[in-house]
């Protein structure tokens, strides 16, 4: 753990991304502690649609609220659902993937047709679809998001994994009479912890993307709660007059994808032993 | 008179400012027309630099040339350095000049377009011929090249030869525009020895036809005795010896010509044989390993349906026993059923038919007692895992727990296999390819078999690594009295390892028995047609004769059952197969055909 974090501080990119990650991530903390500057719900009606002041760093919105405590709100709601729906994805699309790897034949084949099925959809529309079917919320849009990103991550790990089965080492195991299980996790999902983290990186970036736009669409998370996407919606209308009520959120949208990614690449060159050597 | 080409103070490095390591120093050598320079060395010893220096492919590989000269001597008679040639001029020469054959054949060929294609557009693009006369001289060249049937061929894609049919193939592509020189990296080293001596004899007659200069890279000074002129002797990145053949093999000067020759093991014909166990000492010795009837069917269908058109026998009613110290060698070519019987043991591929045994009589011992070591140490460790936890895989697998006594076990072993202890929290990629194959041999005896499967443990290594872990694998078996299954096509190495002999011959054996016998004497036709295509010191220059017989099919019908096996028995532990008259298996196949 040490040395990981060694690590990840010696990589360029590394070091940003986790600089940028780590910054959210105690954002989101104060907010959900209540060390926001002002309630986030509290209305300052004479200061409406006040730009940047010192009183309130980012301005106020329509309704006269604080917009840097809003964002703080917003940024920790984006990042729940975010973090939530692409765990349930991986969890759910390595399964599906090593499984289709390992046992092949029908159950291979019933997997994939479905991923491919659901692949075939937009990821928004498919989205959509679903909360149609359930209703808005921000369970459902966590649950959403994760349907459509499972695919993905099946994907992603039943090549690979078709590849490694083929290789010596999982004969070797074999020969030593190792478990599937065994097999499964210690040779297959350890070796596919490359693919994985990069595809967990670039979905965390994509699903706070999705989020936003559900939300923006007034599919995902309810007003009055905040979250990104949600304060895009509000401010477009406004986006001449307060152009600030805009720019913020999207910075932090933006950034955010940005953390993720440079994370991303770190951690894939620093979880390959043969790279450890080059890195640290 | 000008030679071919003349190379001095050759010069190669790779990468480029702080980062440029040179790993040729400096390499003069000369050669005449109708001469075959070989260059031997181990891996990383520059011998390929070398030869890709010459065509200056190795500009594509990062390489760069930073010192000397490469004088060629050019058809027009015109001597050109090919070290300050243009790229544009080098493109001309690398095709019309100076042809190439690589290591992999089946890499090497495009698995989209047929070989009539390929080999055609070579004619196209060197000597603009088109349509129909491009078609008559690729026939031509196949023909060249010994390739039976050629006109049925060129329609066939990359994936319908044999590695020795497309390794002909290649040399057909090279010779297309009749190069002057010619560059062989390790063209058989792919190959089963039968057809490496197919792909000698080729290239041999091929020189004395045209004329063409050969450099011939190799790390099997067998295969040198048998083609090279002159040898070249190449250790990080020098030459540390040049001369005739007889000279160098004779009276090598420098220690690691020396060395090479010592180091490797070389084929002489059965005289040089373990004698340090015999079977016929100790018959009261009940066997480890007892294998009876062995049979391994795999289904083959065809067409869109699937349906059944019966089943390759890959191993045929195998019966053999080991006792404990003693090591059975199985050899054959490839596709001779050696792997998949060895496979077999270890539970890889379900047998049709056939029990096997293993009495560990040592120890009352409830492990596992059949190990592996598998042929490519790169691919049969997990990167992933620390050497611990590779260590600790077997013994997980045979549900135990480790423990204290089990860490010590893996130091010792470690210790013993000639790896430091230190090495337990490193990773695979951290180890070369000879410490690799040891850390395989450790995680076999981990759960102290009493039988270890050696599936060509030593053939991806370099001849010296090769000669090292053999002597480790003798230094185990004679202290642990351990039970070799080793499985090899390299009669040298079998020779020096073995004390029984097994030949597999299309998924049968066709002779079994003390190695001295079968290796000295052998007695069924195919074994010495394999024992006699083994390159050894002492047949300098031979002519290979060229045979183009085909290895016949494994497939056979639904229900077939083979005749029962007879057996002759020449002297005190050899027995030879019978061959029952082929003509009604050959009828039931030609049924089948049609």
């Amino acid at each position: 753990m040490k040395a990981f974090l060694h690590g990840l501080l010696r990589h360029p990119s590394g070091r940003i991304g986790a600089a940028i990650v780590l910054v959210y991530i105690i954002v989101a903390l104060l907010a959900q502690a209540g060390l926001t500057p002002y309630d986030p719900l509290k209305q300052f009606r004479i200061e409406r649609l006040q730009g940047p002041t010192f009183a309130h760093w980012m301005g106020t919105d329509m309704f006269g609220r604080d917009v840097l405590s809003r964002l703080m709100i917003g940024i920790g709601q984006s990042f729940m659902v975010a973090f939530s729906s692409v765990g349930l994805a991986a969890a759910i699309g390595t399964l599906l993937g090593l499984t289709a790897a390992w046992f092949g034949h029908l159950w291979d084949g019933l997997v994939m047709r479905c991923m491919d099925v659901l692949l075939a959809f937009p990821a928004i529309l498919l989205a959509l679809l679903f909360i149609a079917v359930v209703g808005p919320g921000t369970f459902t849009s966590i649950l959403a998001i994760a349907f459509v990103y499972t695919p993905i991550f099946t994907r992603v790990v039943r090549g690979p994994a078709l590849s490694i089965k083929t290789r010596d080492f999982v004969d070797a195991a074999r020969s030593f009479g190792s478990s599937s299980t065994y097999i499964l996790t210690r040779h297959l999902l350890l070796n596919l912890v490359a693919p994985l983290t990069v595809q967990v990186t670039l979905a965390l970036a994509w699903s706070l993307l999705t989020e936003s736009g559900l939300s923006f669409l007034g599919l995902g998370t309810q007003p009055p709660n905040s979250s990104l996407g949600l304060m895009l919606a509000d401010s477009v209308n406004l986006m001449e007059m307060a152009p600030w009520l805009l720019v913020f959120p999207a910075i932090a949208v933006m950034l955010g994808i940005l953390g993720f990614n440079l994370l991303g690449d770190a951690l894939r060159d620093i979880l390959d032993p043969r790279m450890r050597r080059v890195v640290a | 008179m000008t030679k071919l080409l003349s190379v001095s103070g050759l010069k190669v490095g790779f990468g480029r400012g702080d980062q440029m390591r040179a790993v040729v120093h400096g390499v003069d050598f000369e050669l005449d027309a109708g001469e075959t320079l070989a260059i031997v060395g181990e891996s990383g010893s520059g011998k390929s630099v070398t030869a890709l220096s010459i065509n200056r492919l190795v500009d594509y590989g990062g390489g760069r040339i930073l010192d000397g000269r490469m004088d060629f001597l050019t058809a027009g008679g015109e001597v050109i350095d090919l070290a300050r040639a243009s790229d544009r001029r080098m493109e001309k020469i690398r095709g019309g000049e100076i042809g190439m054959i690589f290591q992999e054949p089946m890499t090497s060929l495009n698995p989209v377009l047929t070989i009539g294609e390929q080999i055609a557009e070579a004619f196209k693009l060197q000597r603009g011929l088109s349509g129909s006369a491009a078609r008559a001289a690729t026939l031509e060249a196949l023909d060249r090249v010994r390739i039976p049937d050629a006109a049925r061929r060129l329609k066939y894609y990359p994936h319908q030869l044999s590695g020795g049919m497309l390794q002909r193939v290649m040399i057909a592509m090279a010779l297309a525009t009749n190069p002057r020189l010619l560059i062989a990296d390790e063209p058989t080293t792919a190959l089963d020895v039968s057809v490496q001596a197919q792909i000698m004899a080729l290239l041999a007659e091929l020189r004395r036809e045209t004329g063409t200069g050969l450099i011939f890279i190799t790390h099997d000074m067998g295969l040198v005795a048998g083609i090279a002129d002159r040898v070249m002797v190449m250790q990080a990145g020098e030459v540390v010896e040049q001369g005739p053949l007889d000279r160098i093999l004779d009276r090598p000067e420098h220690p690691y010509t020396r060395h090479l020759l010592k180091a490797v093991p070389h084929f002489s014909g059965g005289r040089h044989v373990r004698r340090d166990h015999h079977r016929t000492d100790k018959t009261a010795t009940s066997p480890t390993l007892t294998v009876e009837g062995m049979t391994v069917r795999f289904p083959a269908t065809a067409g869109l349906l699937r349906r059944s058109i019966g089943a390759i026998h890959a191993v045929e009613n195998v019966d053999f026993d080991v006792i404990p110290g003693e090591t059975l060698a199985i050899v054959g070519e490839s596709g001779s059923g050696k792997s998949t019987t060895a496979r077999a043991l270890l539970g890889l591929v379900k047998p049709h038919r056939g029990t096997f045994a293993v009495v560990d009589e040592r120890t009352g011992n409830r492990r596992k007692p059949v190990q592996m070591v598998f042929q490519n140490p790169y691919a049969s460790l997990n990167p992933r895992l620390d050497v611990e936890s590779l260590l600790a895989e077997p013994v997980r697998a045979s549900g135990e727990r480790v423990d204290d006594a089990v860490r010590a076990r893996m130091a010792r072993l470690l210790e013993r296999v000639g790896l430091p202890v230190d090495s337990i929290r490193r990773y695979a990629h951290e180890f070369s390819g000879g410490q690799r194959q040891r850390l395989c041999i450790a995680r076999a005896l981990m759960v102290n078999p009493a039988v270890l499967v050696l599936d060509e443990a030593v053939s991806a290594l370099d001849v010296s690594v090769q000669a090292k872990v053999l002597d480790l694998l003798i230094d185990l078996q004679n202290e642990m009295k351990l039970a070799y299954l080793f499985v090899s096509h390299d009669m040298a190495v079998v020779e020096r390892i073995a004390h029984r002999v097994a030949v597999l011959y299309a998924g049968r054996i066709v002779e079994i028995g003390a190695a001295e016998a079968v290796l000295s004497s052998p007695q069924h036709a195919y074994t010495r047609r394999l024992i006699a295509a083994v390159p050894t010191m002492e047949r300098r220059r031979e002519i290979f004769k060229l045979d183009t017989a085909d290895i016949p099919t494994l497939l056979r019908p639904p229900g077939y059952e083979p005749a029962q096996t007879l057996w002759r028995t020449c002297g005190d532990d050899h027995q030879v197969r019978i061959e029952v008259d082929d003509r009604e298996e050959q009828s039931h196949a030609a049924a089948h055909r049609q």
